[in-house]
């Protein structure tokens, strides 16, 4: 210390050295950088000459390149790209159905196949009142068609409109086949002050299923069957059913994300980073491995991540994350009003259990049961039987006094 | 997810995943379009994503999924004309024309993204409009992201299908009004973060005290005391200006968690010194190199605040003097009071002591959150 300028020499020089090694090794700085060598792999996209979806989309592409009016094309086109996009989480390809089908696009009524991958679209982009109207006069066009009786029963489902959508589950009996029928209304039913009752009728439906049934079948019954167990009180069941489910699509996320919340519930975090591997690209995911590692008392530096596609998505003014950034202001972020805005939000727009639960947790991290009172008036309003959502809603309720 | 749906057969004939399932996981389409004018033209900068050009225009030319950068330089040849015929920017109803692109690689929260830049060069001055239509057709969820700038003033649009041409309003802002705005920032700045203020007042406390066998008693005179707070208060300045310029020039850069708990500690050395003088002999050394790591903390949130970078030497120049007359204020309070106090047995045990215990504590909180990510306080 007898040499001040010495000590402030080293230590400039310390950090001159920590910056050029930070630099040195993160050469995605904001102003770009070159590539070292030409062979570097900066992507990945759709392997057109080797992947069979990719190459069947390609046909249909060029068909519609020589002519933009054909319909059948553009369906097919279309519905591939919907499948393929809810199957990953990926909005872009929803974007490529749209365009796919843009000579229809704005039309009043264009052809029933249209409309029902319109609705499906609009109901991705949680403008379900326009999705409502779409199916309706589909149906009105033509009762026969399942699938769209089936997407307004979800449709109505996560508005919370459970009576509504039980009505919509009916026409599935003459049209979709027994287990079909019974996945949709007891789904509804489970919510709507059936749970016990729904759940054992529906794993009755799924004993008495024939053998042929397709492998996504099985699985969105087995993952309906999950839900209902587990608003039964049955979470050992709910998680045994959703293995299956997980083991008969091992590629869902939508499976994955299931369990990881379940074991998040149960205060398993260990098994959700186990459950997840190593990727990060899926939003909902990455939010799970989060939580997990905020469980263990592990740093996660894949907050910073999953914070800038949240801001991201602000930039860009969607507001179709709301649910998940409210879980994750509140859980990982500890922003409680914000989380409790966003969470208020989201209950505008969208009503299933998970948006009951963060609106719940949020106002009860803020003391305020004025914020919960439009959660409670539904929970009371539809019966609810979930115990999680009653138990928060007990907690609220104790606040008031 | 793919295999079953190809099994997928029954009544339905559709796939069963188009009911329910998570509805976006990942982020959509998004370019960033940045637009800085100058007196002889605009500077461009667009930020695409690899993923959509690749869509638009094959990119991936040998197709087996994997985007090189090789492919990526192939492609150059179509992508500045592609992004020239989806694109129009007008300045005083004249078209502005670009000159040569240059490409350079960059990341986003969701992926790699080409930055492709040009210099336009305008006939006319007067009122901007753009017009944009990139990937609308392949992709009508696209948004393209403007960032304007003019003379300090900034503005933001967002393009849709919907929403493809602005004009844009950009008043031209007086430089003044552009200055007093970021001394504002810098002011405010160091008074909603305390953690700089706490380490100046940590290095502070001892100022108006002085050692005298093992034990603190009160400067004889104010040149003493006043002297220490300049020698201090100069050396922090001049360090974390140094640090805050060449970081927002980007010349060095530090990783911000590091930066964060790097001060953090800095808070606990500095309470530490006070409790069990060790460096007692010169504080301003200390002052000074801690002082580089908060003026990398000032750079980070120079940045956040997406100030306009035309006149980056302005709003630099702006924020920093805000930072000092913030902090000027606060050293103006506290010296007073505490040369006044400096006798008292009051001032020895509670302030000196307590009050450098109970910064240790909250330094030592902040450093565990922000080493180990954790939430501990409400703040």
């Amino acid at each position: 210390m007898r040499r001040p300028l010495a000590v402030v020499a080293v230590v400039t020089g310390v950090l001159l050295g920590i910056s050029a090694l930070y630099r040195a090794f993160n050469p995605g700085n904001a102003d770009g950088y070159l590539p070292q060598s030409p062979s570097e792999v900066l992507e990945t996209v759709p392997a057109r000459k080797t992947d069979a979806l990719s190459q069947r989309i390609e046909r249909l592409q060029e068909a519609l390149r020589q002519n933009p009016a054909a319909l059948d094309a553009a369906v097919e086109l279309a519905r591939l790209w919907v499948e393929e996009g809810r199957a990953r989480g990926d909005p872009r390809m929803l974007g490529y159905a749209q365009a796919a089908l843009s000579p229809w696009w704005e039309l009043p009524s264009p052809p029933e196949e249209v409309l029902l991958l319109r609705a499906t679209l609009k109901q991705s982009l949680h403008h379900f009142e326009e999705s409502l109207q779409d199916l309706d006069l589909l149906l009105k066009g033509n009762p026969q068609n399942g699938q769209a009786w089936l997407t307004r029963a979800v449709v109505q489902t996560v508005l919370g409109d459970y009576a509504q959508a039980e009505a919509s589950c009916q026409p599935l009996f003459g049209l979709a086949g027994n287990l079909v029928a019974t996945v949709c209304l007891t789904n509804a039913q489970s919510l709507h002050g059936q749970a016990k009752a729904s759940y054992r009728r529906l794993e009755l439906a799924l004993r008495q299923a024939p053998e042929y049934l397709s492998l996504s079948e099985r699985s969105w019954a087995l993952s309906t069957l999950a839900d209902a167990a587990a608003r039964a009180g049955d979470l050992d069941a709910a998680e045994g059913y959703l293995e299956r489910a997980v083991a008969l699509d091992p590629g869902s996320h939508f499976l994955r994300a299931a369990i990881a919340d379940l074991l998040l519930d149960a205060h398993r975090p260990a098994e959700v980073l186990t459950l997840l591997g190593e990727d990060r690209q899926d939003d909902a995911l990455l939010l799970r491995r989060v939580l997990a590692e905020i469980a263990l008392g592990k740093s996660s530096p894949d907050s910073d991540a999953l914070r800038e596609r949240y801001q991201a998505s602000h930039q860009r003014g969607d507001s179709l994350h709301r649910r998940e950034e409210a879980r994750f202001v509140l859980g990982v972020e500890h922003d409680i009003a914000r989380a409790l805005d966003l969470a208020r939000e989201n209950w505008k727009v969208q009503r299933e259990p998970w948006d009951a639960r963060i609106l719940l947790a949020a106002a009860l991290a803020n003391k305020s049961r004025e914020a919960a009172a439009p959660v409670l008036e539904s929970l009371k309003k539809n019966h609810t039987e979930d115990p999680v959502l009653l138990g928060l809603a007990r907690q609220v309720e104790v606040l008031a006094q | 997810m793919r295999s079953a749906l190809g099994l997928l057969t029954g009544a339905l004939g559709l796939a069963l995943c188009f009911v329910g399932g998570p509805a976006q996981a990942h982020k959509p389409s998004d370019s960033y379009l940045t637009l800085l004018e100058r007196s002889g033209g605009i500077d461009l900068r667009w930020d695409l994503a690899l993923r959509d050009l690749d869509h638009a225009l094959r990119l991936d030319a040998d197709g087996d999924g994997s985007l090189t950068w090789g492919e990526v330089q192939a492609a150059e040849a179509r992508v500045g004309p592609y992004l020239q015929s989806r694109l129009q920017v007008t300045r005083g109803a004249a078209p502005c024309s670009p000159s040569q692109w240059s490409w350079a690689i960059t990341q986003h929260s969701d992926g790699s993204y080409l930055v492709a830049r040009t210099a336009l060069a305008c006939g006319a001055d007067g009122p901007l409009e753009v017009r944009y239509g990139l990937f609308f057709d392949v992709d009508p969820l696209h948004r393209g992201i403007l960032h304007a700038e003019r003379d300090g003033a900034a503005q933001t649009y967002i393009f849709s299908t919907a929403n493809r041409a602005v004009s844009l309003a950009l008043g031209r802002q007086s430089p003044w009004a552009h200055f007093s705005r970021t001394v504002a920032t810098g002011v405010d700045h160091i008074w909603s973060g305390i953690d700089h203020l706490l380490f100046l007042f940590a290095l502070l406390l001892p100022a108006v005290l002085r050692r005298e066998r093992h034990d603190w008693v009160g400067q004889t005179g104010l040149k003493p005391s006043l002297a220490d707070v300049l020698r201090i208060v100069t050396a922090f300045t001049l360090a974390h200006s140094i640090s805050l310029s060449l970081a927002a020039f980007g010349w060095v850069s530090l990783p911000s968690r590091f930066v964060e708990s790097a001060i953090a500690a800095s808070i606990v050395v500095a309470a530490l010194n006070n409790l069990f003088p060790v460096l007692s002999t010169s504080r301003w050394t200390a002052a000074f190199c801690l002082g580089i790591l908060h003026g990398f903390a000032f750079s980070t949130t120079l940045r956040d605040l997406a100030l306009p970078t035309a006149n980056r030497l302005v709003t630099l120049l702006g924020f920093n003097l805000g930072v000092e007359l913030g902090q000027l204020c606060a050293v103006a309070v506290f010296v007073p009071l505490a040369f006044l106090l400096r006798n008292t047995v009051f001032y020895r045990r509670w302030v000196l002591i307590g009050g450098s215990l109970l910064t240790l504590v909250l330094a030592l909180v902040w450093l565990t959150e922000r080493s180990l990510k954790l939430k501990l306080m409400p703040f």
